[in-house]
């Protein structure tokens, strides 16, 4: 059996549903014991990943690795790696005791009532043991599935939208416990979700997945501050993207001509090859101000606006400014209080530090992974 | 909106956003005259259960038991197996039924799980071939069936041997849709989630499988035992000399109609009533757990 | 849809579910048995039913391509099978008529009595169907307390009868085959969300126009099965015009019965079954195309 304690490799994968390829060509590393996040839309090829790890899924080709052994080919239960799965497959068959005694029973495990129990106290089940699936709730049926899974001591634990199943508040509450018990047993956990908050408060590294292949990957910070792609840019979270033109690279920055108005910003943040691009800037990082009522020193400034939508969201207000070429940008404000609210049809100045300001190519779609109505579950 | 004029209806009463107005009593009536209706439905598939009832208890002053009640009397109930042959028909027709039962429940159920699980060339042929004996008339499948035993010179030999080739024949198609379709409803995800735990093949299917699919393979043999249990037309073609309940009760009525047989069709119902009663208690009492 | 587009080959995991491999092989014993007694059988009916038919049972047949055996089928018959397929016909739609309340009550009415009404729809069926087919022509017979009403209210004159009419043959078969329109019907508006009910009479406001739009078209799939599981059957049933009936509410599969069992004819006993045979897969296979139903078994 292969070393538990080792990193999880994926080289080359690849899987071809006829001529469907979900998953291209996707090389990547998990190191051992961190909390790695696969967050993309649904039919992304992100759960079919999962599966291939798992050995539920035959890979069209590439290689999955653990440590040094080849895993690819060997059947699920002959694999270090154990699956919570969507909505959770628990046996309705079986007790709660059963289900979670399922696994060392089948390897023949001397004591497993004893650890049976001891996992049922750990996802604080004890007093459950008697009663199947259908008698408890959904959050104790996910810590069944969890305790099922983590109780074979597996070096890497698949989690395939593993809250999807549970309502808001419960979801929050479990992201915490979940990420608690994954610091605490240093195993490897991969999370499949969609849920770019989900995987954001989590996940140590998050791969981005989209058609098959990963647009970025890295820490959540890294990932939203600076992201490379239009897809990553909208998918987690929300961004404001305008058309520019690079017009000098000269010295560390970047400068921009954005509708006859010079930006400028670092030559890290900038991810264009050619001369067209998309210049992004998170809507929290744009700071409103009375038109030229302000210092212009240092930052980036777009003039001409007039505010077309303002909405009160408690602690913040939401504007919508159109620029004079008529495209509507996104603010979120803090409600400070430093000065009332502007209303509709005031005339503004739209301002944000370079170091917020990020540069994409232009050959991309502006909306890739904007979040359409049916996207929303 | 109407004005409040519902009548407090037990249980649910769902508002409607209706522009009329109904009168409590139109109310109540529409909103249970298909309950009235289905309940109407089942006293009249109650009624000859009735009847079967009322004449076991039958003391006919003639020979035939199929006139009017006359006197009340226990003692059909105690002399069953009195009229010639009765008793013995009863015999072959469990052996032919278990039998059948039995082989249905098993070739159905492998060839639900090779159509449900497996993929192959063919299955569209297998389908085909599986629905055709449920839409042939059951008088064309008897007669093909006793022109076949006839010309392979079996016609000798016709009883418990021929009769259950049939029987399993007709029952079959049954056994696999019904499995089929407890299969086709099982979430692939638990034996995956079996697999994921260690279970090889083997061990996924007798932990896992067999345990979910039970209640299907359960009801295709329940259902299979009762249409075995009670064909005439099939088995009068395929019989020959042999005399199962149903062929005993045929060839009663046009002779002395002996009052027995209504005991039998009681007790037949009784039994699986009771049957039918306590498996549903019984799935009841597990069915808490699986949700 | 932002950026991802729909699978479209097979989704995730279907591939798993259904392997390729020997699995097939559960598929033989099976198939041997319906190949050999089923298959075979019916091949072997077409050639019974070209034999010349001057020849008998006792003396064998003499095998002469004799289609005319068909023709003679159809003149001497063609009653026959018409009376069939309009009783059948007739005791279908009665039978959808009476299931469809009892299975919609079951299904959406009877709260906790669900499984209750469940158990009493099928119980009287397992109690003989010959000797059910005998009570009702007891219960039927010319002093049997339905004629009697009947008469007492005028809607039967003083010597009318039930027994041995076609509107007793017509209500044996309806009995009979009663539980295999129910169930299917049931099996289908149980799967139906009662909400959908709900928002139809939220939204159209008259009941009868929700049921037509939107309960009706959902429990579709039943109301298919359920009409052929009591149609073809019924097509080819004579044990309740034999018993209920006179020969002359004979139906064809008194005929067919008669040519095998009894006069042992069998060129005509096999071109009647093949006919038989032939026009209800027909009639099958019209009704599925119209009712859009593709997944039969």
């Amino acid at each position: 059996m292969a070393d538990r304690n080792a990193d999880l490799r994926l080289e080359n994968l690849t899987k071809r549903f006829g001529d469907f390829v979900a998953v291209d060509d996707l090389s990547l590393t998990v190191p051992n014991g961190s909390f790695f996040a696969l967050l993309g839309p649904s039919g992304c090829g992100k759960t079919t990943t999962l599966r291939m790890v798992a050995g539920l899924e035959d890979p069209t080709d590439g290689r999955v690795l653990i440590g040094e052994d080849d895993i690819t080919h060997l059947r699920p239960y002959k694999r270090p790696v154990n699956t919570v799965f969507q909505s959770y497959a628990l046996f309705p068959h079986l007790t709660i005791f059963e289900n979670v005694a399922f696994g060392l029973r089948r390897r023949g495990v001397k004591d497993y009532q004893q650890k049976t129990r001891d996992m049922l106290e750990l996802v604080e089940l004890g007093g459950y043991g008697d009663r199947k699936p259908g008698q408890l709730s959904g959050g104790q049926q996910q810590r069944v599935a969890l305790g099922r899974a983590l109780i074979n001591e597996p070096g890497v634990l698949l989690l395939d939208e593993p809250l999807g199943a549970l309502d808001l508040k419960l979801r929050r509450q479990m992201q915490i416990e979940l990420k608690r018990i994954q610091t605490e047993i240093e195993v490897t956990f991969v999370h499949v979700t969609h849920d770019q908050e989900e995987a954001m408060t989590m996940a140590d590294t998050i791969a981005v997945m989209n058609n098959g292949v990963i647009e970025q990957m890295g820490a959540p910070a890294d990932l939203y501050e600076n992201p490379v792609t239009t897809f990553v840019a909208n998918f987690l979270g929300q961004s404001n993207l305008v058309r520019a033109d690079v017009i000098d690279t000269a010295g560390g920055d970047v400068v921009v001509d954005c509708h006859g108005q010079k930006l400028r910003l670092a030559a890290s943040r900038s991810h264009a090859a050619g001369r067209s691009a998309w210049l992004g800037v998170r809507p929290e990082k744009v700071f409103v101000a009375a038109s030229e009522a302000e210092d212009h020193t240092g930052v980036n400034v777009l003039t001409g606006g007039r505010v077309t939508d303002v909405s009160f969201v408690g602690v913040s207000t939401q504007y919508l400014v159109a620029t004079p070429w008529g495209q509507e940008l996104m603010v979120f404000e803090q409600n400070t209080g430093r000065r009332p609210a502007f209303r509709n049809g005031d005339e503004v100045d739209l301002m944000w530090a370079p170091e917020h300001t990020f540069l994409l190519d232009a050959d991309q779609d502006a909306h890739a992974g904007l979040m359409t109505p049916e996207d929303i579950e | 909106m109407a004005t409040d004029t519902r009548l407090p209806v037990a249980g649910r009463s769902r508002p409607r956003r209706s522009g009329r107005t109904r009168t409590p009593v139109g109310r109540w009536l529409a909103d249970h005259l298909v309950l009235f209706i289905g309940i109407l439905v089942l006293v009249y598939m109650f009624v000859p259960i009735g009847y079967i009832f009322a004449l076991s208890f039958n003391q006919p002053s003639g020979r035939s038991a199929t006139a009017e009640f006359e006197s009340f009397t226990w003692s059909n109930w105690t002399s069953i197996c009195e009229p010639e042959g009765l008793c013995d028909s009863l015999r072959l027709s469990v052996a032919v039924s278990l039998t059948a039962t039995v082989l249905a429940t098993v070739l159905g159920t492998l060839m639900a799980f090779a159509l449900v699980r497996h993929s192959f060339r063919g299955r569209a042929a297998s389908n085909l071939l599986i629905f055709l004996p449920m839409a042939t008339p059951e008088v064309v499948m008897g007669s093909s069936l006793l022109a076949m035993f006839v010309s392979v010179g079996l016609d000798g030999a016709l009883g418990f041997v021929t009769i259950v080739i049939a029987h399993v024949l007709f029952c079959l198609s049954f056994v696999v849709v019904t499995v089929k379709a407890r299969l086709a409803g099982m979430d692939a995800r638990l034996e995956q989630a079996a697999m994921d735990l260690y279970a090889n093949e083997w061990q996924t299917f007798r932990l896992v499988t067999l345990p979910l699919a039970m209640p299907g393979i359960v009801a295709a043999a329940l259902l299979a035992f009762s249409l075995s249990f009670d064909d005439f037309i099939v088995t009068n073609f395929t019989a020959g000399q042999s005399v199962t309940f149903p062929i005993f009760v045929y060839g009663s009525k046009l002779k002395d109609f002996p009052a027995q047989l209504f005991v039998v069709g009681s007790i037949m119902f009784l039994v699986s009533f009771v049957f039918v009663v306590a498996g549903e208690l019984w799935r009841r009492r597990r069915s808490i757990g699986l949700g | 849809m932002s950026a991802a587009p729909v699978p479209a080959g097979p989704q995730p995991g279907s591939e798993t579910a259904r392997r390729r491999g020997w699995g097939w092989l559960l598929l033989v014993p099976g198939m041997l048995w319906l190949a050999v007694f089923f298959l075979f059988p019916t091949v072997q009916l077409v050639f019974t039913s070209l034999y010349d038919p001057s020849g008998s049972y006792e003396q064998g047949y003499a095998m002469t391509w004799h289609v005319a055996n068909y023709v003679d089928a159809v003149r001497d018959t063609w009653n026959l099978f018409a009376r069939s397929f309009l009783y059948a016909g007739i005791a279908t739609g009665v039978c959808l008529a009476l299931g469809y309340p009892l299975a919609y009550a079951i299904a959406f009415k009877a709260g906790r009595w669900r499984n209750v009404m469940l158990v009493l729809v099928i119980a009287p069926f397992f109690t003989s169907f010959l000797l059910r087919t005998l009570s009702w022509r007891t219960i039927l017979s010319d002093q049997g307390p339905v004629t009697s009403f009947l008469q007492t209210i005028s809607v039967l004159p003083d010597d009318g009868r039930l027994l041995a009419t076609p509107v007793a043959v017509i209500a044996g078969l309806i009995y009979n085959f009663m539980p295999f329109m129910t169930l299917p019907l049931y099996a289908s508006l149980s799967k139906v969300d009662y909400r959908l009910i709900e928002a139809a009479g939220d939204l159209y406001s008259s009941p009868f126009t929700g049921f037509r739009k939107v309960t009706f078209p959902l429990s579709l799939p039943g109301v298919v099965s359920g009409t052929l599981l009591t149609f073809i059957p019924a097509c080819g049933d004579y044990i309740n015009a034999e018993l209920l009936g006179t020969p002359k509410q004979y139906m064809v599969g008194n005929r067919i019965q008669a040519a095998f069992l009894t006069e042992h004819n069998y060129p005509l006993a096999a071109s009647l079954s093949l006919i038989l045979m032939a026009l209800v897969v027909l009639m099958v296979v019209v009704y599925v195309r119209r009712a859009g139903t593709e997944e039969l078994v």
